[in-house]
């Protein structure tokens, strides 16, 4: 019973993100892609507009539910576009070196969370 | 509703094809129409030495193939082939060799300025159909999910295409050469993060002879030019 609780805390505890972390994750020009899709403010590049602007995100949604849609958008919208940040397992087709691997690692995810609930 | 709604959309992307030349810059645009610029008259020009050599024999003169590749991908025998596999004659010559290209191009550019043509059964259509609305990949996309649902938008700077095919084989900035449709194809599964499938595989060229049907009435551009 300890062991399990200590197993749902964990990524509770994890939770707190570096907003200056996701900052830079989310304008770099590889690493998270953001902007391939999503006007975001501070970006010294063309984005896209295939997603919605994430300018005043933060005041629609928390740190957390920003988290959730990073990890699994699908799960919000079954068609949406968005890649599933945090997801591995339900793909067909992954490449050899990417099977088993999410895009982002779940602090990425906390980190890019903590920077966005920024953005009122 | 949904999927009544998606099949409307699915159905107006078909009835309306756009060529990719559409989305492409002035400058790229300029270098197409221009055969003294376009870099891919220099694989033509090698394809029409090796017509010369090894084709003119049995097939006489290459304006015999016009019309050719705006049927192409077709089913022969149960099993889809496309130009670039008529013209391998099996071995011939290895997928995305200058040698291959070049004939392939100038084989195709016979059929510049004509409509492409689908002549393929639906249920011929339904493997390619069902490759282009399945999620595949790390990055979990489709090909609808750019080129149908939102071509027009853009993608960081660039502007999403319909992701057409009837400029190819084409001369590519990004690859500094020419290059099939099919390596075309095999850049987009790399950048979703799929596996992708060998040249001349079923998945390939299932996409290959769906594509051709949305494709159908846009005309062959080969040598096109594309960024």
């Amino acid at each position: 019973m300890r062991f399990f609780a200590f197993v749902l805390l964990a990524p509770l505890a994890a939770a707190a993100g570096d907003a200056a972390k996701g900052k830079e994750l989310a304008l770099a020009r590889i690493d998270g892609g953001c902007l391939l899709c999503h006007a975001i403010p501070g970006a010294d590049r063309p984005a896209g507009n295939i997603g919605p602007s994430l300018a005043g995100i933060g005041s629609r949604l928390d740190a957390a539910q920003l988290a959730q849609r990073i990890e699994d958008a699908a799960r919000f919208n079954p068609d949406t576009v968005m890649p599933p940040y945090g997801r591995s397992s339900g793909l067909y087709g992954v490449a050899p070196r990417y099977r088993g691997k999410p895009l982002l690692t779940p602090q990425q995810i906390d980190d890019l969370a903590a920077f966005l609930a920024t953005l009122k | 509703m949904r999927g009544l709604l998606l099949a409307l959309v699915a159905s107006s992307a078909l009835a309306q094809p756009h060529s990719g030349s559409e989305f492409a810059s002035a400058e790229i645009r300029r270098l197409q129409a221009s055969d003294i610029e376009n870099p891919g008259m220099l694989w033509v020009d090698r394809g029409a030495k090796l017509w010369r050599e090894q084709c003119a024999g049995c097939h006489g003169d290459a304006s015999s193939m016009r019309g050719a590749a705006v049927r192409y991908p077709r089913v022969m025998d149960g099993k889809v082939i496309g130009l670039e596999e008529k013209i391998r004659h099996k071995i011939a010559f290895d997928y995305e060799s200058d040698d291959l290209l070049g004939l392939t191009a100038y084989v195709a550019m016979q059929s510049r300025g004509m409509p492409i043509v689908s002549e393929a059964t639906d249920e011929q259509l339904s493997r390619g159909k069902s490759e282009y609305y399945r999620r595949r990949g790390q990055m979990n996309l489709a090909c609808a999910h750019c080129h149908e649902r939102n071509w027009g938008k853009r993608l960081g700077g660039e502007t999403l295409t319909q992701g057409q095919g009837n400029g190819y084989p084409a001369y590519r900035l990004e690859w500094q050469k020419m290059g099939s449709l099919q390596r075309r194809l095999r850049a987009c599964f790399f950048g979703v993060h799929a596996e992708p499938p060998p040249f001349g595989s079923p998945v390939l060229l299932d996409l290959e002879l769906y594509l051709q049907k949305r494709a159908s009435g846009l005309e062959v551009e080969t040598p096109a030019v594309r960024r």
